[in-house]
């Protein structure tokens, strides 16, 4: 008996570490609200931010949103079936080139931050679960509706990673699809790597374009 | 009409003519059946765009004051309502339907004629259904992808719910027709000017825009129809060959709650 004692209690002190040890693993949504709240924040306290300077944005951008992103899982769901026909470098070059184009595009939507909040829907997922949606909403200046803004994550071993994002109904990843598949037909995967280098030449040499005031 | 009949004749024209021209090429997407055709239309529109609507817009973003414009948001916000109300009812969305008649009540009289959205406010939020939408509700398949001409992406079901959207629209009915068609015209300028920002973002994150919009557009269509899109996650494990995940994406139940 008093080993079973002794057998429970060594469980129940296993149980609470381990218990202990997942909630020190931020949950999706903690951490959702967390990085847009700070990106938020931070954008609307930084005058050189709204004035469109890139340099700071992208700098933003890098410090506080790339870690919680998995750039590769997203560009290999995007590039689909052609993903396995890459080679490591041809993979590489692909990452890098979709992440640059999409560095872009957010810095230039935070770029336009004024004076939106953020709204989010009570999150309710199995502890299990390592693949979940995390719902919010933008709140625009009155009279405007919402712009609903969803990310999927993925529990990895560093941590949940953003792989796709849905801004007004449609998924990241699945409305470039159907462009990747079309300039992979074209060009093959090189083609479609040179096609956003030469897309991001373009952005990297236009100005952000800046919120009004 | 805003359009009378000689300059539709002309338009027609022009934009037949440059569907003609552009139906040699054909991408191949299921969806997308007429590419060739809505590719021209998608240009023509481009055009009438950049030439004259964007430009109309921003000179009425940035020359009336804020309040000015959300007051004309906010009023025909208001007229709307009604035809979104009458949508949500017959979707069958009578919670939705209820707040939406409550909202034009509101709004009507304590928001001045719908200038102020007190609705919102009241815990009442906006929504936006049309005919389309009930169609896609009822079952109706949104059929192949569609450029019309000014009006932009459709589909096949879509454009055939137009005409009930039309008659469905209270300020077609105002008199005398010159305020009608100003009305219209402000409409549509105003509505150009909420979305010159995510115009500049879809310019800046497309490779091909035309495809872009297309691909997006399609996904926002089903999302509204489905309310939040919570039914239909991509699952991009299957296709992929990626190895499936332990645990589908859970989505919460509870609703949004109004601030």
């Amino acid at each position: 008996m008093k080993t079973l004692n002794r057998l429970f209690a060594a469980f129940f002190i296993f149980a609470a570490l381990f218990a202990g040890h997942a909630s020190a693993q931020e949950a999706p949504d903690a951490l959702i609200k967390r990085i847009s709240q700070d990106v938020l924040d931070s954008a609307k306290a930084d005058r050189a931010i709204q004035a469109g300077n890139q340099k700071r944005i992208q700098k933003l951008v890098e410090t506080k949103i790339l870690p919680h992103v998995d750039f590769q899982r997203m560009t290999s769901l995007a590039a689909g079936r052609y993903w396995h026909d890459a080679t490591p470098a041809q993979k590489q070059r692909l990452t890098k080139e979709f992440r640059d184009l999409l560095v872009h595009t957010y810095s230039g939507a935070i770029a336009q931050i004024k004076d939106q909040t953020l709204q989010f829907r009570p999150f309710r997922a199995s502890p299990s679960a390592t693949d979940v949606i995390v719902y919010s909403q933008v709140l625009q200046t009155r009279g405007r509706e919402p712009i609903q803004l969803n990310y999927r994550l993925e529990k990895q071993a560093s941590g949940w990673k953003v792989y796709d994002i849905n801004v007004l109904g449609a998924w990241l990843v699945q409305t470039y699809k159907g462009t990747f598949a079309t300039e992979i037909g074209k060009g093959g995967i090189d083609g479609l790597i040179r096609t956003l280098a030469d897309k991001n030449r373009t952005l990297a040499a236009t100005p952000i374009k800046k919120a009004r005031s | 009409m805003i359009f009378n009949k000689r300059v539709i004749r002309l338009v027609l024209a022009a934009a037949v003519a440059a569907a003609i021209s552009g139906c040699s090429s054909t991408g191949g997407n299921p969806k997308d059946p007429y590419e060739g055709f809505n590719r021209a239309m998608f240009s023509f529109n481009d055009t009438v765009d950049r030439v004259a609507l964007k430009p109309a817009a921003t000179v009425y973003r940035d020359a009336l004051p804020s309040f000015v414009q959300t007051g004309i948001g906010n009023f025909f916000g208001n007229i709307g309502d009604v035809w979104t109300a009458v949508n949500n009812l017959l979707q069958g969305k009578v919670e939705d339907g209820m707040s939406d008649v409550a909202r034009v009540a509101l709004n009507s009289t304590f928001g001045l004629l719908g200038l102020i959205d007190v609705a919102s406010d009241a815990g009442l939020p906006k929504h936006r259904e049309d005919f389309g939408q009930t169609l896609g509700r009822w079952g109706g398949e949104p059929g192949p992808y569609v450029v019309l001409p000014f009006l932009g992406s459709s589909t096949v079901r879509d454009t055939f719910a137009l005409p009930a959207d039309f008659f469905g629209d209270p300020w077609g009915y105002k008199d005398p027709v010159s305020v009608r068609n100003i009305g219209r015209g402000v409409r549509v300028i105003d509505n150009r000017a909420s979305v010159l920002e995510a115009g500049d973002l879809v310019e800046e994150a497309a490779l091909d825009k035309y495809e872009f919009v297309r691909d997006a557009y399609l996904q926002r269509r089903q999302n509204q129809i489905d309310d939040d899109g919570d039914q239909r996650v991509p699952n991009y494990d299957r296709e992929s060959g990626v190895k499936p995940q332990e645990g589908k994406p859970i989505a919460s139940s509870a609703e949004l709650t109004n601030r």
